[in-house]
């Protein structure tokens, strides 16, 4: 069974962390991988840093440029994680943009994340409609789950259509924004949370966008399956680097 | 064969709308309005009005005597560099400003690289009282000060893109975050035929009034309204799809697309997209564009701000591919020298990305009795810096 999956009939609420690879150094991928399974993560989305990442705020895109700086390609990720599955256990996915993944070309990118033991993606430039009618076939080849996104200004009939294309979780942005420029979750989010909640979806959600520490992170995953740290976990990689991981993990739960 | 967009919003293989699920209610709003809102009669009025009343339309179809006999063909200038702000950009703009008070919206937003669109978009959101903030990278800034000027006279707030490269792409970045994180109340004035469907044909509709003209005026001059060339550079397209669009489905006309070849095509620092670029995705279209192997958008380089984008708009990336238009790479000196040249025969000094257009007449023979017109899409008073520093002056 798919890890993600396997992962979302655990009774909790999950922890999944972003984080960009290639930064802050070019090698720190797996070591980065491995702290955060240590420390008590249940998911990871490793990010393929893009030159033009239109839905990331300024942490996400000054790491993505670092790490292109650093050498970054996709070609070396999935040499990076060759081994990774001799070591890591919990679900890993992919997050990047799609013109990248179309260079690498789509089927190729799927089989490479297939060989090294990938089990999602979330191509946030690549619209749920042109996934339903061209990649889906190519995806589910290669044991990939593909996750959505919806807002708060998803209309529901969307919602349901894009509930009725997922196969493993919804990827719920908190809030009309892009990465990182949440400062906290007000009435606004609650009461979408709690229509989302409403909507009894087949897909469980997942959080992301604004959760940056315990509180927001309690708060997201109120009426919600998980909850996603990108921002915050890169602004602690900034400061403190790999070593502060499980440090910051800790404060989380 | 057709050229112009399917009901998907492809043009063959091109276009389409790879745009994140944050965006999807804005665009999809905008797909299903903008036919129905710019075929209603009050909005066609007003359109119009605005157009022959505040922007100076039509434009007149000037017969360059002293060029046409220097290159022995009949060389027509439709001038777009006579209406108000100096260009082209403007059809849009009124266009899209209509639009996007029908629409409901308060606020508008822009990205603009030589500022010529952000002056065009500042101008109509003046005219109409409605807030006005304009991307423009940081780069783009620093070595553009009188349009930065001429937008904050105007009432509009220029916020610097300090991301990536700092210049146009970057820009456009910008103002699709501001789009994600103010999805209601905004309407984006894209400035080009480029960007997620409906943009690259909704664009096109607004500029399509310069083949419009072209085609009355030259039946009023030479008893017929096809010339047998039309010529335009191409940045990101807006001019040269206008003068094309109501010629697009006549194979008789050929159509020129002119890019900037900068310090030559394959120097390094180039924005030939049609030769340099491969097919991928940037700012939602599926095009032609400047990349790396691994797919990640490079920077292009040309003297003229105006033409120095990564990408081409998904009609020109078809009509590329198709053939149905002929794509000619033209260098900054080149450019430069056509610049004066047009400036000393007919007293016209065009705008720099003008000038690629008129420099192919010094690589391709037109016969005597050809008509070429060329879509003089903008003036060069925006370029007087670059052109005193280039010849001295």
């Amino acid at each position: 069974m798919n890890r993600i999956i396997e992962k979302l009939k655990a009774p909790k609420k999950l922890l999944s962390i972003y984080f960009t690879a290639g930064y802050p150094k070019l090698d720190d991928t797996v070591g980065i991988i491995q702290s955060l399974e240590n420390s008590g993560v249940d998911m990871i989305e490793i990010g393929l840093p893009f030159s033009d990442p239109l839905a990331d705020g300024p942490t996400i895109q000054d790491s993505s440029t670092a790490a292109l700086k650093n050498g970054m390609s996709s070609e070396l990720l999935f040499n990076q994680l060759k081994n990774i599955r001799e070591t890591v256990r919990i679900p890993l996915i992919v997050m990047g943009y799609f013109n990248p993944i179309l260079q690498f070309g789509v089927e190729a990118f799927c089989q490479k994340c297939q060989e090294v033991g990938i089990d999602g993606l979330i191509v946030p430039d690549l619209p749920a409609d042109v996934y339903n009618d061209s990649y889906k076939e190519i995806f589910q080849k290669h044991a990939l789950i593909n996750i959505f996104l919806i807002t708060p200004q998803t209309s529901d009939e969307r919602i349901r259509f894009i509930d009725c294309i997922s196969e493993g979780f919804i990827y719920m942005v908190s809030s009309a924004s892009v990465t990182g420029s949440q400062t906290g979750f007000g009435t606004e989010q609650e009461a979408y949370f709690k229509r989302i909640h409403a909507m009894q979806l087949n897909n469980p959600q997942i959080v992301g966008f604004g959760i940056k520490d315990k509180e927001t992170f309690n708060q997201a995953t109120l009426y919600a399956k998980g909850a996603i740290i990108g921002s915050a976990f890169i602004k602690m990689l900034t400061k403190k680097g790999t070593n502060g991981i499980s440090t910051f993990i800790n404060t989380l739960r | 064969m057709s050229y112009n967009v399917n009901d998907k919003g492809y043009y063959g293989e091109f276009g389409g709308a790879y745009i994140p699920e944050m965006l999807y209610p804005n665009i999809e709003e905008l797909r299903q309005n903008y036919l129905k809102i710019t075929a209603e009669p009050t909005f066609q009025e007003e359109f119009h009005a605005l157009l022959k009343d505040y922007v100076g339309r039509p434009t007149p179809l000037y017969f360059a005597k002293r060029l046409s006999a220097k290159f022995n063909t009949k060389i027509y200038l439709k001038r777009e560099d006579l209406n108000h702000t100096g260009a082209h950009k403007v059809n849009n703009t009124i266009g899209q400003i209509l639009l996007a008070q029908r629409l409901g919206k308060t606020r508008i937003i822009a990205e603009t690289g030589a500022g010529q669109h952000g002056v065009a978009t500042a101008t109509v959101c003046a005219l109409m009282g409605i807030e006005c903030v304009v991307y423009m990278g940081e780069v783009d800034i620093a070595r553009q000060a009188p349009n930065v000027a001429r937008m904050k006279m105007l009432g509009a707030k220029v916020v610097p893109a300090k991301s990536g490269s700092k210049t146009l792409k970057d820009a456009t970045n910008e103002a699709m975050r501001d789009w994600i994180n103010n999805p209601v109340n905004t309407h984006y004035i894209v400035g080009s035929v480029v960007g997620p469907h409906p943009y690259p044909d909704m664009v096109a509709r607004f500029q399509a009034v310069v083949s419009e003209e072209i085609k009355w005026q030259l039946l009023e001059k030479e008893g017929r309204s096809n010339p047998d060339y039309v010529m335009a550079c191409v940045g990101g397209g807006s001019n040269a799809a206008g003068a094309f669009y109501h010629y697009l489905e006549d194979e008789n006309v050929k159509l020129i697309a002119v890019e900037a070849a900068g310090k030559g095509v394959h120097s390094g620092e180039s924005a030939a997209t049609s030769i340099l670029g491969r097919e991928g995705i940037i700012h939602g279209s599926k095009t032609l564009l400047m990349q790396t192997n691994d797919g990640q958008i490079t920077e292009p380089y040309s003297i003229s701000a105006g033409l120095d984008y990564p990408g081409v708009g998904p009609m020109h990336a078809h009509l590329y591919k198709t053939g149905r238009a002929e794509f000619i790479a033209i260098t900054d000196d080149d450019a430069m020298t056509s610049g004066l040249e047009l400036s000393q025969l007919e007293g016209i000094i065009p705008a720099i990305e003008t000038s690629h257009a008129l420099a192919v007449f010094n690589y391709k023979t037109f016969k005597p009795e050809d008509i070429v017109v060329i879509n003089l899409s903008g003036r060069g008073d925006k370029d007087l810096d670059t052109y005193i520093k280039y010849f001295k002056l």
